[in-house]
């Protein structure tokens, strides 16, 4: 008896300080969104005024917030397969042999760990329109040149580029770990059996015992796409014309711009919502599956 | 037979080849822009090695046109005070919460995998206003202190805990040492590989982040690594490629040398944390 109380004791005070962390920085915060969106507060004002769903409605009117929502989308919808698929590929090509599997690994994953925003800046130089490598070498094999990042068709797409570099090695990595967890012998197994070729080894075997990874993968890919930011930010400030305007960098923008604070806040909640409903389907194929990825 | 796995082998090194030289075209255009004199990055022919090497003039440059050390200081001050606090705030809690019953586990646990949920540039909004009403924005405390708590860390260590036996535990109790010192002396040494995992997830986060000290400084005086690239593109030495390249290089730098010393590591520990 003396033993859970002093436990109940112990048990508080451990979690005291990380307690009292967690409501300032967090809840606190959390909390002040879904108030802040239902005002018209702005940074610095000394007083508030409800003024209901307002912010929202204002959001509903504005051109912006959509193209905003829409290009997170499209962007997501590029990067999520894009880098999932060229992770998959790299992981399987480098389970497939023996030599030289370190080296591959440790490139693809370079990218990863290197600063997004100094790298997006070397992109910048990549694709500069009249010396750029990429499009030196575009002309040099004979096809057209472009301003890759101004031009408003585009632009999205080439930051999609760059967000799938960026974290391909990633998805490598945990596709390497779900490849590592599929017992040999059923690949012996299928050899006696008669299916030789790998693609039918792939479809048969790999692939199905996969499919939680992937689920995982595919969830983790999307809830990263929809902070896209750095580069957006360093590259394109959003245009030409709103072209790869992002969630993320309206908030950036009308809370730390512009400093309405109330319309930011409203955006946030959008955000909030698309990535908690993206994060929920994991637990719900987590218990569709029975066990953890 | 031989000869088909000779085919065999040799596609799979072209496929690898060409997406390692997708993966790693920027880090040679990089290295290799930031060792050219002016007159040859602007020529139209590609060259990788310089005809004339601008090495010492690039960097030079690059250190003389922004203080790059400082940065890479900031950065390192920042980041370490960043994992020592979220380890001391953490492993306490996550002990509490593996091992110890106690009034409300259920709840911090529950309130812990919600919080896991949100991105923290979804209160980066609030945040603002608390460290501007506080007078603390724009210092080293603006980027350090929201990151104190980390829940991400709480629940990796929680997990891990989990699975250290409560006979250990026991036997530290039967000497006689109280549940703090049990966190320090008992859990610490067993909980070095998770540890190390997320010493790597939260080191390579919070050097590479941009967001967060993008909005909470504006004096040079305390700009992260990212921030000091950023300040240099927009300033005038922002069109000489060669030094601005170079600078790219310094602030990449030190992350990816610990990165190619102890690449299983942190491969490892990036998979530990992401796959949870």
């Amino acid at each position: 008896m003396s033993l859970s109380a002093s436990q109940n004791r112990a048990g508080l005070a451990l979690i005291a300080p990380a307690s009292i962390l967690a409501i300032i920085f967090l809840i606190a915060p959390l909390s002040s969104i879904l108030v802040l969106a239902f005002t018209d507060y702005q940074l610095g004002d000394r007083s508030l005024r409800f003024i209901g769903f307002e912010n929202f409605q204002a959001l509903i009117d504005d051109p912006v917030f959509w193209k905003s929502l829409s290009n997170t989308l499209i962007y997501s919808a590029v990067v999520v397969p894009g880098s999932m698929l060229l992770g998959l590929v790299s992981a399987l090509l480098i389970d497939a042999g023996t030599s030289l599997r370190s080296f591959y690994r440790t490139a693809f994953f370079m990218p990863v760990m290197a600063s997004l925003l100094a790298m997006a800046i070397v992109w910048e130089f990549m694709l500069h329109p009249s010396f750029g490598i990429v499009n030196t070498t575009a002309k040099a094999l004979g096809f057209a040149s472009h301003n890759w990042l101004k031009d408003g068709d585009i632009a999205l797409y080439v930051l999609a580029v760059i967000g799938i570099w960026q974290s391909f090695g990633f998805n490598m990595v945990l596709f390497m770990a779900g490849l590592s967890a599929i017992p040999r012998d059923l690949y012996d197994a299928a050899e006696l059996d008669g299916t030789p070729h790998a693609w039918e080894r792939f479809r048969l075997i790999t692939w199905p015992l996969l499919a939680p990874v992937a689920v995982f993968v595919a969830i983790t890919s999307a809830i990263r796409s929809f902070q896209v930011f750095d580069t957006v930010h360093a590259l394109t400030q959003g245009g030409p014309n709103k072209a790869t305007e992002v969630l993320l960098y309206t908030i950036y923008a009308e809370g730390f711009e512009f400093f309405r604070s109330s319309h930011a806040a409203a955006i946030t909640i959008v955000f909030i919502l698309l990535v908690v409903s993206v994060s929920l389907l994991r637990f719900v194929s987590l218990k569709k599956n029975g066990e953890g990825a | 037979m031989t000869a088909r796995s000779f085919v065999s082998s040799a596609l799979r090194h072209t496929a690898l080849l060409l997406i390692a030289a997708f993966a790693l075209l920027p880090f040679a255009v990089m290295v290799s822009t930031s060792i050219k004199p002016a007159d040859e990055i602007f020529s139209e022919t590609l060259r990788w090695w310089p005809q004339k090497l601008a090495v010492i003039e690039n960097y030079t440059e690059a250190f003389s046109a922004a203080p790059l050390m400082l940065y890479l200081m900031n950065g390192v001050v920042v980041t370490a005070a960043i994992f020592f606090l979220q380890v001391l705030v953490t492993l306490p809690a996550a002990y509490a919460l593996a091992k110890l019953h106690f009034f409300g586990r259920r709840l911090a646990f529950g309130f812990v995998l919600f919080c896991l949920l949100i991105p923290y540039q979804a209160i980066a909004v609030p945040l603002f206003i608390l460290l501007y009403y506080v007078g603390l924005l724009d210092s080293y405390s603006a980027l350090v202190l929201p990151f104190t708590i980390s829940v991400f860390g709480i629940f990796l260590m929680r997990q891990f805990f989990m699975g250290v036996p409560d006979d250990l535990v026991d036997a530290a109790r039967m000497d006689g040492m109280s549940e703090l010192s049990i966190v320090w002396r008992v859990m610490l040494p067993a909980a070095i590989p998770a540890l190390t995992a997320f010493g790597v997830f939260s080191i390579v986060t919070h050097w590479n982040d941009y967001f967060w000290p993008l909005v909470a400084v504006s004096s040079d005086k305390y700009f992260t690594p990212p921030l000091g690239v950023m300040a240099f593109r927009n300033a005038e030495a922002g069109n000489d490629f060669g030094p601005l390249m170079a600078a790219a290089t310094i602030i990449v730098a030190p992350l990816l040398c610990l990165f190619l010393l102890a690449q299983r590591r942190f491969i490892e520990g990036i998979a530990f944390t992401g796959i949870k």
